[in-house]
Protein backbone atom coordinates (compact mmCIF):
# COMPACT_ATOMS: atom_id res chain seq x y z
CA UNK A 1 0.00 0.00 0.00
CA UNK A 2 1.74 3.53 -1.14
CA UNK A 3 -0.79 5.68 0.62
CA UNK A 4 0.52 4.26 4.15
CA UNK A 5 3.00 6.64 3.53
CA UNK A 6 0.98 9.60 2.99
CA UNK A 7 -1.39 8.65 5.71
CA UNK A 8 1.64 8.96 8.32
CA UNK A 9 2.14 12.39 6.62
CA UNK A 10 -1.55 13.12 7.23
CA UNK A 11 -2.07 12.55 10.51
CA UNK A 12 1.86 14.20 11.70
CA UNK A 13 0.41 17.15 10.10
CA UNK A 14 -3.27 17.35 11.20
CA UNK A 15 -3.09 15.22 14.22
CA UNK A 16 -7.23 14.94 15.08
CA UNK A 17 -8.35 16.53 11.70
CA UNK A 18 -7.64 12.78 11.01
CA UNK A 19 -10.76 10.76 12.13
CA UNK A 20 -10.54 7.19 10.35
CA UNK A 21 -7.87 5.19 7.85
CA UNK A 22 -9.50 2.59 5.96
CA UNK A 23 -6.50 1.06 3.77
CA UNK A 24 -8.27 -2.02 3.38
CA UNK A 25 -11.14 -0.53 1.54
CA UNK A 26 -12.26 -1.31 -2.22
CA UNK A 27 -11.45 2.27 -2.22
CA UNK A 28 -8.97 3.40 0.36
CA UNK A 29 -10.38 6.61 2.31
CA UNK A 30 -9.43 8.85 4.95
CA UNK A 31 -11.96 10.51 6.76
CA UNK A 32 -11.65 14.02 7.76
CA UNK A 33 -13.35 16.63 10.22
CA UNK A 34 -14.94 19.24 8.72
CA UNK A 35 -12.59 22.54 10.32
CA UNK A 36 -9.88 20.38 8.75
CA UNK A 37 -11.17 19.57 5.35
CA UNK A 38 -9.65 22.73 3.54
CA UNK A 39 -6.24 22.26 4.96
CA UNK A 40 -6.06 18.61 4.23
CA UNK A 41 -7.46 19.48 0.79
CA UNK A 42 -5.11 21.99 0.02
CA UNK A 43 -2.31 20.00 1.29
CA UNK A 44 -3.00 16.69 -0.62
CA UNK A 45 -3.31 19.33 -4.09
CA UNK A 46 0.63 20.15 -3.36
CA UNK A 47 1.51 17.21 -0.93
CA UNK A 48 5.26 16.02 -3.03
CA UNK A 49 4.97 12.73 -4.85
CA UNK A 50 0.82 11.94 -4.54
CA UNK A 51 -0.38 15.38 -6.29
CA UNK A 52 -3.95 15.30 -6.08
CA UNK A 53 -4.51 17.48 -9.01
CA UNK A 54 -7.77 16.38 -9.86
CA UNK A 55 -10.97 16.54 -7.75
CA UNK A 56 -13.36 13.98 -9.99
CA UNK A 57 -16.21 14.25 -7.90
CA UNK A 58 -18.29 15.28 -5.09
CA UNK A 59 -20.95 12.98 -3.64
CA UNK A 60 -23.15 13.29 -0.54
CA UNK A 61 -24.69 10.29 0.82
CA UNK A 62 -27.78 10.41 2.71
CA UNK A 63 -27.75 8.04 6.10
CA UNK A 64 -31.11 7.69 7.72
CA UNK A 65 -33.96 4.93 7.95
CA UNK A 66 -37.26 6.23 7.37
CA UNK A 67 -38.52 3.29 8.92
CA UNK A 68 -37.95 2.97 12.41
CA UNK A 69 -37.79 -0.89 12.96
CA UNK A 70 -35.08 -0.79 10.06
CA UNK A 71 -33.99 2.27 12.25
CA UNK A 72 -33.02 0.15 15.59
CA UNK A 73 -30.88 -2.48 13.48
CA UNK A 74 -28.33 0.03 12.07
CA UNK A 75 -25.22 0.73 14.03
CA UNK A 76 -25.06 4.47 13.20
CA UNK A 77 -27.19 7.63 14.17
CA UNK A 78 -28.58 9.87 10.92
CA UNK A 79 -25.91 11.80 9.42
CA UNK A 80 -24.88 12.82 6.34
CA UNK A 81 -21.70 11.64 4.75
CA UNK A 82 -19.87 13.43 1.80
CA UNK A 83 -17.13 12.41 -0.35
CA UNK A 84 -14.56 13.39 -2.48
CA UNK A 85 -12.91 11.63 -5.16
CA UNK A 86 -9.64 12.92 -6.11
CA UNK A 87 -6.96 11.01 -8.56
CA UNK A 88 -3.89 12.60 -10.13
CA UNK A 89 -3.07 13.43 -13.80
CA UNK A 90 0.80 13.60 -12.80
CA UNK A 91 1.33 10.37 -10.86
CA UNK A 92 -1.88 8.53 -11.74
CA UNK A 93 -2.90 8.00 -8.20
CA UNK A 94 -6.62 8.11 -6.76
CA UNK A 95 -8.17 8.72 -2.75
CA UNK A 96 -11.43 8.98 -1.17
CA UNK A 97 -12.08 11.79 1.26
CA UNK A 98 -14.76 11.39 4.01
CA UNK A 99 -16.64 13.72 5.83
CA UNK A 100 -19.47 13.48 8.19
CA UNK A 101 -21.74 15.97 8.98
CA UNK A 102 -25.25 16.08 10.79
CA UNK A 103 -28.34 16.23 8.16
CA UNK A 104 -29.33 19.52 9.98
CA UNK A 105 -27.71 22.61 11.38
CA UNK A 106 -30.86 23.28 12.85
CA UNK A 107 -33.52 20.83 12.12
CA UNK A 108 -36.76 22.54 13.35
CA UNK A 109 -35.40 25.98 11.35
CA UNK A 110 -35.05 23.68 8.63
CA UNK A 111 -31.59 25.35 8.47
CA UNK A 112 -29.17 23.36 6.03
CA UNK A 113 -25.83 21.45 7.64
CA UNK A 114 -22.63 23.01 7.05
CA UNK A 115 -19.44 22.38 5.45
CA UNK A 116 -15.81 24.35 4.44
CA UNK A 117 -16.74 24.45 0.21
CA UNK A 118 -13.10 23.47 -1.26
CA UNK A 119 -14.02 25.63 -4.35
CA UNK A 120 -11.11 27.60 -4.01
CA UNK A 121 -8.48 24.68 -4.11
CA UNK A 122 -10.54 22.72 -7.34
CA UNK A 123 -12.42 25.25 -9.42
CA UNK A 124 -14.66 21.95 -10.80
CA UNK A 125 -15.80 21.44 -7.05
CA UNK A 126 -18.25 24.56 -7.80
CA UNK A 127 -20.30 22.99 -9.80
CA UNK A 128 -19.96 19.63 -8.05
CA UNK A 129 -21.17 21.64 -4.84
CA UNK A 130 -23.97 23.24 -6.65
CA UNK A 131 -25.19 20.03 -7.52
CA UNK A 132 -24.88 18.32 -3.63
CA UNK A 133 -26.44 21.10 -2.70
CA UNK A 134 -29.24 21.51 -4.58
CA UNK A 135 -29.83 17.40 -4.97
CA UNK A 136 -28.94 16.72 -1.02
CA UNK A 137 -29.19 20.30 0.77
CA UNK A 138 -25.79 20.50 2.19
CA UNK A 139 -24.36 24.19 2.95
CA UNK A 140 -21.08 25.00 1.58
CA UNK A 141 -19.52 27.45 3.55
CA UNK A 142 -17.24 30.26 1.15
CA UNK A 143 -18.94 28.94 -2.17
CA UNK A 144 -18.94 31.70 -4.55
CA UNK A 145 -22.32 31.24 -5.79
CA UNK A 146 -24.42 28.68 -4.02
CA UNK A 147 -27.59 28.02 -5.97
CA UNK A 148 -29.54 24.89 -7.55
CA UNK A 149 -28.33 24.01 -10.61
CA UNK A 150 -30.22 20.96 -12.08
CA UNK A 151 -33.53 21.28 -10.46
CA UNK A 152 -35.17 24.74 -11.12
CA UNK A 153 -34.69 27.78 -8.55
CA UNK A 154 -38.19 27.36 -7.34
CA UNK A 155 -37.84 23.87 -6.56
CA UNK A 156 -38.61 22.73 -2.86
CA UNK A 157 -37.32 20.12 -0.95
CA UNK A 158 -33.61 17.79 -1.74
CA UNK A 159 -33.83 14.59 -4.08
CA UNK A 160 -31.39 12.71 -2.83
CA UNK A 161 -32.26 12.85 0.55
CA UNK A 162 -34.06 9.90 2.18
CA UNK A 163 -37.03 11.39 3.54
CA UNK A 164 -37.75 13.19 0.64
CA UNK A 165 -41.31 13.23 -0.88
CA UNK A 166 -42.28 13.70 -4.37
CA UNK A 167 -44.05 17.07 -4.69
CA UNK A 168 -47.88 16.48 -5.39
CA UNK A 169 -48.39 19.87 -7.74
CA UNK A 170 -45.68 22.03 -9.63
CA UNK A 171 -46.75 25.02 -11.05
CA UNK A 172 -49.59 22.82 -12.68
CA UNK A 173 -48.04 19.86 -13.68
CA UNK A 174 -49.26 17.20 -11.92
CA UNK A 175 -46.28 15.15 -9.41
CA UNK A 176 -47.91 11.48 -9.47
CA UNK B 1 -24.18 60.80 -29.54
CA UNK B 2 -27.18 63.26 -28.57
CA UNK B 3 -29.99 63.72 -31.13
CA UNK B 4 -29.12 66.88 -31.28
CA UNK B 5 -26.07 66.62 -33.94
CA UNK B 6 -28.92 63.87 -36.32
CA UNK B 7 -28.33 67.36 -38.68
CA UNK B 8 -24.60 66.98 -38.54
CA UNK B 9 -23.62 64.81 -41.51
CA UNK B 10 -20.43 64.30 -40.26
CA UNK B 11 -22.05 61.67 -37.34
CA UNK B 12 -22.87 58.24 -39.14
CA UNK B 13 -24.29 56.41 -36.07
CA UNK B 14 -26.67 58.36 -33.19
CA UNK B 15 -29.31 57.10 -30.48
CA UNK B 16 -27.23 53.48 -31.44
CA UNK B 17 -27.51 51.64 -28.11
CA UNK B 18 -23.60 50.91 -26.77
CA UNK B 19 -24.44 49.43 -23.43
CA UNK B 20 -23.98 45.94 -22.98
CA UNK B 21 -26.91 43.24 -23.94
CA UNK B 22 -28.04 39.86 -22.51
CA UNK B 23 -29.18 37.21 -25.26
CA UNK B 24 -30.71 34.21 -24.64
CA UNK B 25 -29.32 31.18 -26.38
CA UNK B 26 -31.00 27.80 -26.48
CA UNK B 27 -32.53 25.56 -25.28
CA UNK B 28 -33.85 25.35 -28.57
CA UNK B 29 -31.19 25.98 -30.37
CA UNK B 30 -29.75 23.47 -33.14
CA UNK B 31 -25.91 23.83 -31.79
CA UNK B 32 -26.55 23.58 -28.25
CA UNK B 33 -26.22 20.09 -28.59
CA UNK B 34 -29.72 19.45 -26.73
CA UNK B 35 -31.54 21.48 -24.23
CA UNK B 36 -28.67 23.42 -23.33
CA UNK B 37 -29.11 27.08 -22.54
CA UNK B 38 -26.43 29.90 -22.54
CA UNK B 39 -27.07 33.17 -21.08
CA UNK B 40 -24.60 35.58 -23.04
CA UNK B 41 -23.62 38.90 -22.16
CA UNK B 42 -22.37 40.68 -24.80
CA UNK B 43 -20.41 44.03 -25.78
CA UNK B 44 -20.99 44.36 -28.99
CA UNK B 45 -20.20 41.27 -30.84
CA UNK B 46 -17.51 40.32 -27.76
CA UNK B 47 -18.98 38.06 -25.50
CA UNK B 48 -18.06 39.80 -21.64
CA UNK B 49 -19.45 36.47 -19.95
CA UNK B 50 -21.69 33.65 -20.00
CA UNK B 51 -23.42 30.87 -17.92
CA UNK B 52 -24.85 27.83 -18.96
CA UNK B 53 -28.36 26.67 -17.62
CA UNK B 54 -28.69 23.20 -16.87
CA UNK B 55 -30.93 20.56 -15.76
CA UNK B 56 -33.34 20.79 -18.76
CA UNK B 57 -33.27 16.74 -19.42
CA UNK B 58 -33.05 16.16 -14.89
CA UNK B 59 -34.58 12.96 -14.66
CA UNK B 60 -32.67 12.15 -11.42
CA UNK B 61 -31.33 9.11 -12.14
CA UNK B 62 -29.18 8.69 -8.76
CA UNK B 63 -32.69 8.40 -7.53
CA UNK B 64 -33.89 6.02 -9.46
CA UNK B 65 -31.12 4.04 -9.06
CA UNK B 66 -31.92 3.72 -5.42
CA UNK B 67 -35.34 1.85 -6.04
CA UNK B 68 -33.60 -0.58 -8.76
CA UNK B 69 -31.39 -3.55 -8.60
CA UNK B 70 -27.80 -2.98 -10.02
CA UNK B 71 -29.19 -5.18 -13.28
CA UNK B 72 -32.61 -3.24 -13.79
CA UNK B 73 -30.35 0.06 -13.24
CA UNK B 74 -28.48 -1.13 -16.34
CA UNK B 75 -30.82 1.11 -19.19
CA UNK B 76 -31.03 4.12 -17.19
CA UNK B 77 -27.18 4.23 -18.07
CA UNK B 78 -28.22 4.02 -21.85
CA UNK B 79 -29.82 6.94 -21.56
CA UNK B 80 -26.84 9.03 -19.84
CA UNK B 81 -24.81 9.36 -22.74
CA UNK B 82 -27.28 8.24 -25.37
CA UNK B 83 -23.93 8.77 -27.97
CA UNK B 84 -22.31 5.72 -26.51
CA UNK B 85 -24.36 4.28 -24.47
CA UNK B 86 -22.61 0.76 -24.55
CA UNK B 87 -19.53 2.49 -22.93
CA UNK B 88 -22.07 4.05 -20.14
CA UNK B 89 -22.97 0.71 -19.88
CA UNK B 90 -19.51 -1.02 -19.55
CA UNK B 91 -18.97 1.94 -16.59
CA UNK B 92 -21.94 0.19 -14.39
CA UNK B 93 -20.86 -3.36 -15.60
CA UNK B 94 -17.22 -2.28 -14.19
CA UNK B 95 -18.49 -0.73 -11.03
CA UNK B 96 -20.83 -3.18 -9.89
CA UNK B 97 -18.26 -5.99 -10.90
CA UNK B 98 -15.75 -4.08 -8.43
CA UNK B 99 -18.05 -3.82 -5.40
CA UNK B 100 -18.93 -8.01 -6.27
CA UNK B 101 -14.64 -8.79 -7.41
CA UNK B 102 -16.40 -10.49 -10.32
CA UNK B 103 -14.44 -11.51 -13.37
CA UNK B 104 -15.43 -11.87 -16.67
CA UNK B 105 -14.06 -14.53 -18.88
CA UNK B 106 -11.53 -13.59 -21.42
CA UNK B 107 -14.02 -14.17 -24.57
CA UNK B 108 -16.24 -11.25 -22.70
CA UNK B 109 -13.37 -9.08 -22.19
CA UNK B 110 -12.39 -9.01 -26.05
CA UNK B 111 -16.09 -8.19 -26.63
CA UNK B 112 -16.47 -5.21 -24.97
CA UNK B 113 -12.90 -4.31 -25.66
CA UNK B 114 -14.90 -4.21 -29.67
CA UNK B 115 -18.25 -3.04 -29.08
CA UNK B 116 -16.82 -0.55 -26.70
CA UNK B 117 -14.37 0.67 -29.45
CA UNK B 118 -17.33 0.45 -32.04
CA UNK B 119 -18.89 3.22 -30.05
CA UNK B 120 -16.45 5.24 -29.51
CA UNK B 121 -16.52 5.39 -33.67
CA UNK B 122 -20.17 6.44 -33.63
CA UNK B 123 -19.66 8.21 -30.76
CA UNK B 124 -16.90 10.54 -32.37
CA UNK B 125 -18.60 10.71 -35.86
CA UNK B 126 -21.23 12.25 -34.60
CA UNK B 127 -18.82 14.80 -32.86
CA UNK B 128 -17.15 15.64 -36.03
CA UNK B 129 -20.65 15.71 -38.24
CA UNK B 130 -22.51 17.93 -35.91
CA UNK B 131 -19.35 20.24 -35.62
CA UNK B 132 -19.00 21.44 -38.85
CA UNK B 133 -22.97 21.71 -39.07
CA UNK B 134 -22.01 24.20 -35.78
CA UNK B 135 -19.67 25.98 -38.14
CA UNK B 136 -22.13 26.18 -40.96
CA UNK B 137 -20.68 23.40 -43.13
CA UNK B 138 -23.40 20.41 -43.69
CA UNK B 139 -21.84 17.89 -45.99
CA UNK B 140 -19.41 16.46 -43.20
CA UNK B 141 -22.79 15.79 -40.74
CA UNK B 142 -24.08 13.33 -44.06
CA UNK B 143 -20.64 11.57 -44.45
CA UNK B 144 -20.45 11.30 -40.83
CA UNK B 145 -24.16 9.68 -40.20
CA UNK B 146 -23.90 7.42 -43.16
CA UNK B 147 -20.85 5.51 -41.77
CA UNK B 148 -22.23 5.82 -38.12
CA UNK B 149 -25.76 4.34 -39.21
CA UNK B 150 -23.97 1.24 -40.86
CA UNK B 151 -22.14 0.89 -37.03
CA UNK B 152 -25.93 1.09 -35.63
CA UNK B 153 -26.59 -1.43 -37.96
CA UNK B 154 -24.07 -3.90 -36.48
CA UNK B 155 -25.42 -2.83 -32.91
CA UNK B 156 -29.17 -3.81 -33.91
CA UNK B 157 -27.71 -7.22 -34.69
CA UNK B 158 -26.06 -7.65 -31.07
CA UNK B 159 -28.94 -6.81 -28.98
CA UNK B 160 -32.35 -5.33 -31.38
CA UNK B 161 -31.24 -1.47 -30.47
CA UNK B 162 -29.77 1.25 -32.06
CA UNK B 163 -29.43 3.24 -29.68
CA UNK B 164 -30.03 2.44 -26.07
CA UNK B 165 -28.10 -1.36 -26.28
CA UNK B 166 -28.48 -2.27 -22.47
CA UNK B 167 -26.28 -4.83 -23.90
CA UNK B 168 -23.26 -4.59 -21.67
CA UNK B 169 -24.57 -5.48 -18.09
CA UNK B 170 -22.52 -6.16 -14.94
CA UNK B 171 -21.08 -9.72 -14.88
CA UNK B 172 -20.66 -9.90 -19.44
CA UNK B 173 -23.12 -9.33 -21.80
CA UNK B 174 -26.89 -10.12 -21.91
CA UNK B 175 -25.92 -12.50 -25.67
CA UNK B 176 -23.04 -13.15 -27.13
CA UNK B 177 -22.24 -11.84 -31.11
CA UNK B 178 -24.40 -13.37 -33.51
CA UNK B 179 -22.77 -15.72 -35.99
CA UNK B 180 -20.54 -13.92 -38.59
CA UNK B 181 -20.87 -10.64 -36.31
CA UNK B 182 -17.28 -10.50 -36.75
CA UNK B 183 -16.87 -10.90 -40.35
CA UNK B 184 -19.20 -8.08 -41.18
CA UNK B 185 -17.73 -5.97 -38.80
CA UNK B 186 -14.21 -6.51 -40.43
CA UNK B 187 -15.89 -5.91 -43.63
CA UNK B 188 -17.29 -2.22 -42.34
CA UNK B 189 -13.48 -1.38 -40.75
CA UNK B 190 -11.78 -2.41 -43.97
CA UNK B 191 -14.45 0.02 -46.07
CA UNK B 192 -14.32 2.42 -43.14
CA UNK B 193 -11.05 2.95 -43.27
CA UNK B 194 -10.96 4.57 -46.65
CA UNK B 195 -13.43 6.89 -45.70
CA UNK B 196 -11.36 8.48 -42.67
CA UNK B 197 -9.38 10.54 -45.18
CA UNK B 198 -12.75 12.10 -46.74
CA UNK B 199 -13.38 13.49 -43.33
CA UNK B 200 -10.28 14.96 -43.44
CA UNK B 201 -10.49 16.28 -46.86
CA UNK B 202 -13.89 17.85 -45.55
CA UNK B 203 -12.90 19.39 -42.32
CA UNK B 204 -9.43 19.10 -40.98
CA UNK B 205 -7.45 20.69 -44.03
CA UNK B 206 -10.67 22.69 -45.13
CA UNK B 207 -9.52 26.55 -45.24
CA UNK B 208 -12.82 27.77 -43.57
CA UNK B 209 -12.74 25.55 -40.58
CA UNK B 210 -8.82 25.91 -39.87
CA UNK B 211 -10.18 29.80 -39.46
CA UNK B 212 -13.03 29.57 -37.52
CA UNK B 213 -11.31 26.64 -34.96
CA UNK B 214 -7.30 27.56 -34.66
CA UNK B 215 -6.71 30.26 -31.96
CA UNK B 216 -10.59 30.25 -30.61
CA UNK B 217 -11.18 29.01 -26.90
CA UNK B 218 -7.57 28.09 -25.53
CA UNK B 219 -7.19 25.81 -23.11
CA UNK B 220 -4.13 25.67 -21.20
CA UNK B 221 -3.28 22.18 -19.68
CA UNK B 222 -2.95 23.73 -16.47
CA UNK B 223 -6.80 25.00 -16.50
CA UNK B 224 -8.06 21.90 -17.65
CA UNK B 225 -6.84 20.46 -14.99
CA UNK B 226 -8.18 22.71 -12.28
CA UNK B 227 -11.38 22.70 -14.01
CA UNK B 228 -11.67 18.88 -14.07
CA UNK B 229 -11.65 18.66 -17.60
CA UNK B 230 -11.50 14.89 -19.25
CA UNK B 231 -11.08 13.02 -22.06
CA UNK B 232 -10.10 14.65 -25.72
CA UNK B 233 -11.00 18.38 -24.06
CA UNK B 234 -7.69 17.52 -21.82
CA UNK B 235 -5.69 15.55 -24.25
CA UNK B 236 -6.59 18.66 -26.47
CA UNK B 237 -4.73 20.42 -24.30
CA UNK B 238 -1.29 18.52 -24.18
CA UNK B 239 -1.63 16.17 -20.67
CA UNK B 240 -1.12 12.84 -21.60
CA UNK B 241 -3.71 10.86 -19.32
CA UNK B 242 -6.29 8.41 -20.71
CA UNK B 243 -7.79 5.94 -18.71
CA UNK B 244 -6.83 3.31 -20.91
CA UNK B 245 -3.55 3.36 -20.25
CA UNK B 246 -3.62 5.39 -16.56
CA UNK B 247 -7.14 4.25 -15.15
CA UNK B 248 -7.75 1.34 -12.38
CA UNK B 249 -6.59 -2.10 -12.82
CA UNK B 250 -9.95 -3.51 -13.21
CA UNK B 251 -10.50 -1.39 -16.54
CA UNK B 252 -6.74 -1.36 -18.36
CA UNK B 253 -6.54 -5.18 -17.94
CA UNK B 254 -9.58 -4.72 -20.56
CA UNK B 255 -6.78 -3.75 -22.65
CA UNK B 256 -4.50 -5.81 -21.84
CA UNK B 257 -2.44 -6.96 -24.69
CA UNK B 258 -3.67 -4.26 -27.29
CA UNK B 259 -1.89 -2.04 -29.23
CA UNK B 260 -2.79 1.47 -29.67
CA UNK B 261 -1.72 5.23 -28.63
CA UNK B 262 -2.80 7.78 -26.20
CA UNK B 263 -3.67 10.89 -28.58
CA UNK B 264 -2.29 14.09 -27.33
CA UNK B 265 0.67 16.34 -28.87
CA UNK B 266 3.74 15.72 -27.51
CA UNK B 267 4.68 18.28 -25.17
CA UNK B 268 8.04 19.87 -26.58
CA UNK B 269 7.76 19.22 -30.24
CA UNK B 270 3.83 19.47 -30.38
CA UNK B 271 3.52 16.64 -32.79
CA UNK B 272 1.31 13.82 -32.31
CA UNK B 273 1.88 9.78 -32.35
CA UNK B 274 2.16 8.75 -35.76
CA UNK B 275 0.63 5.37 -35.74
CA UNK B 276 -2.27 6.08 -37.67
CA UNK B 277 -0.02 6.08 -40.76
CA UNK B 278 0.71 2.66 -39.73
CA UNK B 279 -3.34 1.95 -40.33
CA UNK B 280 -2.61 2.47 -44.32
CA UNK B 281 0.64 0.95 -45.50
CA UNK B 282 0.32 2.83 -48.33
CA UNK B 283 1.53 6.07 -46.73
CA UNK B 284 -1.39 8.29 -46.95
CA UNK B 285 -0.40 11.63 -46.08
CA UNK B 286 -2.10 12.98 -42.80
CA UNK B 287 -3.13 16.40 -42.26
CA UNK B 288 0.19 18.59 -40.56
CA UNK B 289 -1.19 21.10 -37.66
CA UNK B 290 -2.02 24.01 -39.08
CA UNK B 291 0.45 27.44 -37.79
CA UNK B 292 -2.12 29.29 -36.73
CA UNK B 293 -3.17 26.53 -34.26
CA UNK B 294 -2.43 26.99 -30.91
CA UNK B 295 -2.34 23.87 -28.14
CA UNK B 296 -5.93 23.47 -26.74
CA UNK B 297 -7.74 25.22 -29.14
CA UNK B 298 -11.02 24.11 -30.73
CA UNK B 299 -8.96 23.01 -33.55
CA UNK B 300 -6.72 20.42 -31.59
CA UNK B 301 -9.77 19.25 -29.45
CA UNK B 302 -11.40 18.34 -32.91
CA UNK B 303 -8.15 16.41 -34.35
CA UNK B 304 -7.94 14.65 -30.99
CA UNK B 305 -10.85 12.95 -31.70
CA UNK B 306 -10.51 12.34 -35.57
CA UNK B 307 -7.41 10.52 -34.47
CA UNK B 308 -8.65 8.41 -31.69
CA UNK B 309 -11.33 7.05 -34.41
CA UNK B 310 -8.17 5.76 -36.08
CA UNK B 311 -6.87 4.21 -32.42
CA UNK B 312 -10.27 2.24 -32.51
CA UNK B 313 -9.74 1.21 -35.94
CA UNK B 314 -6.87 -0.39 -35.08
CA UNK B 315 -8.68 -1.39 -31.41
CA UNK B 316 -11.66 -3.00 -33.15
CA UNK B 317 -9.25 -4.80 -35.84
CA UNK B 318 -6.93 -6.21 -32.72
CA UNK B 319 -10.30 -7.23 -31.14
CA UNK B 320 -12.24 -9.28 -33.62
CA UNK B 321 -8.71 -11.67 -33.86
CA UNK B 322 -8.62 -11.86 -30.13
CA UNK B 323 -12.05 -12.47 -30.02
CA UNK B 324 -12.44 -15.24 -32.87
CA UNK B 325 -9.33 -16.84 -30.97
CA UNK B 326 -11.65 -17.50 -27.79
CA UNK B 327 -14.03 -20.26 -27.18
CA UNK B 328 -16.43 -20.57 -23.98
CA UNK B 329 -18.64 -18.14 -22.37
CA UNK B 330 -18.86 -14.74 -22.71
CA UNK B 331 -20.19 -14.02 -19.34
CA UNK B 332 -23.08 -14.63 -17.91
CA UNK B 333 -25.02 -11.42 -16.47
CA UNK B 334 -25.93 -11.50 -12.80
CA UNK B 335 -29.10 -12.34 -11.45
CA UNK B 336 -32.00 -9.32 -11.51
CA UNK B 337 -32.03 -9.84 -8.03
CA UNK B 338 -28.24 -10.06 -7.15
CA UNK B 339 -27.66 -9.31 -3.49
CA UNK B 340 -24.75 -6.50 -3.58
CA UNK B 341 -22.43 -7.05 -0.01
CA UNK B 342 -21.94 -4.34 2.44
CA UNK B 343 -19.15 -1.57 0.79
CA UNK B 344 -18.88 0.84 -1.80
CA UNK B 345 -16.90 1.16 -5.14
CA UNK B 346 -16.26 4.14 -7.65
CA UNK B 347 -15.28 3.14 -10.76
CA UNK B 348 -13.80 5.59 -13.84
CA UNK B 349 -13.92 4.24 -17.17
CA UNK B 350 -12.64 6.49 -20.68
CA UNK B 351 -16.01 6.94 -22.37
CA UNK B 352 -15.68 8.83 -25.73
CA UNK B 353 -16.63 12.43 -23.82
CA UNK B 354 -14.03 11.77 -21.20
CA UNK B 355 -14.11 10.14 -17.86
CA UNK B 356 -17.59 8.34 -16.76
CA UNK B 357 -17.55 7.13 -13.37
CA UNK B 358 -20.30 5.59 -11.42
CA UNK B 359 -20.23 5.29 -7.50
CA UNK B 360 -22.40 2.97 -5.96
CA UNK B 361 -22.64 2.00 -2.46
CA UNK B 362 -24.62 -0.88 -0.81
CA UNK B 363 -25.67 -2.05 2.58
CA UNK B 364 -25.93 -5.58 1.96
CA UNK B 365 -29.76 -5.64 -0.23
CA UNK B 366 -30.32 -5.90 -3.87
CA UNK B 367 -31.10 -2.15 -4.04
CA UNK B 368 -28.33 -0.27 -3.79
CA UNK B 369 -28.21 2.28 -0.97
CA UNK B 370 -26.80 5.30 -3.00
CA UNK B 371 -25.89 5.45 -6.76
CA UNK B 372 -23.97 8.46 -8.41
CA UNK B 373 -22.41 9.10 -11.80
CA UNK B 374 -19.99 11.70 -12.71
CA UNK B 375 -20.92 12.76 -15.26
CA UNK B 376 -17.48 13.97 -17.98
CA UNK B 377 -19.55 16.55 -19.92
CA UNK B 378 -21.17 17.82 -16.39
CA UNK B 379 -17.46 18.56 -15.63
CA UNK B 380 -16.11 19.61 -19.37
CA UNK B 381 -18.78 22.15 -20.43
CA UNK B 382 -18.14 24.09 -16.82
CA UNK B 383 -15.02 25.84 -18.62
CA UNK B 384 -17.43 26.90 -21.40
CA UNK B 385 -17.68 30.68 -19.11
CA UNK B 386 -14.06 31.53 -18.95
CA UNK B 387 -13.48 29.87 -22.29
CA UNK B 388 -15.67 32.46 -23.98
CA UNK B 389 -15.18 35.61 -22.14
CA UNK B 390 -13.60 37.48 -24.97
CA UNK B 391 -14.91 35.59 -27.97
CA UNK B 392 -16.77 37.13 -30.82
CA UNK B 393 -20.44 36.03 -30.48
CA UNK B 394 -20.09 33.71 -33.40
CA UNK B 395 -17.45 31.78 -31.87
CA UNK B 396 -19.60 30.38 -28.90
CA UNK B 397 -21.09 27.57 -30.79
CA UNK B 398 -17.29 26.81 -31.79
CA UNK B 399 -16.46 26.77 -28.18
CA UNK B 400 -19.26 24.63 -27.55
CA UNK B 401 -19.23 22.40 -30.50
CA UNK B 402 -15.32 21.70 -29.45
CA UNK B 403 -16.28 20.24 -25.97
CA UNK B 404 -18.52 17.73 -28.13
CA UNK B 405 -21.19 17.59 -24.51
CA UNK B 406 -24.22 15.90 -24.55
CA UNK B 407 -26.97 16.88 -22.02
CA UNK B 408 -28.66 13.35 -21.11
CA UNK B 409 -25.04 12.96 -19.53
CA UNK B 410 -24.79 16.16 -17.81
CA UNK B 411 -28.21 16.23 -16.48
CA UNK B 412 -28.63 13.00 -15.67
Amino acid sequence: MSEIALVTQLKDKFGDGIVTVELAAIDAWVEVTASALIDVCEFLRDVEDYHYDMCNCITAIDYLHTDPKKAEKVDWAPHIELVYHLSSIATKKTLVIKVKIPRWKDEAAQQLPEIPSVAGVWTTAIWHEREVYDLSGVNFIGHPELKRILCPDDWEGYPLRKDYEMPLEYHGMRGR
Amino acid sequence: MSATNIDDPRVIEFDVRTDEMIINMGPQHPSTHGVLRLALRTDGEIVSDLEPHIGYLHRCAEKIGENLTARQFVPYTDRMDYLAAMNMNLGWALTIEKLLDHDVPEKGRHLRVLICEMNRIASHLVAMGTYGLDLGAFSPFLYAFRERERILDLFEKTCGARLTYSYIAPGGATADLPVGWTAECSKFINQFKKVIPEFHTLLTTNAIFIARTTGVGILSPRMAIDYGCTGPVLRGSGVYHDLRFHGEERYTELYDGYEFDVICADSETGKYPSSHQEVYKDGLEYPDVPSDAILGDCWHRFYVRMLEVVQSVRLVEQSIVKYDACSGSHGEPIKLTQKLPVGEAYLETEAPRGQMGFYVVSDGQSNPWRVRARSSCFSNLYVTAPLCRGVLLADVPAVVGSLDVVMGEIDR
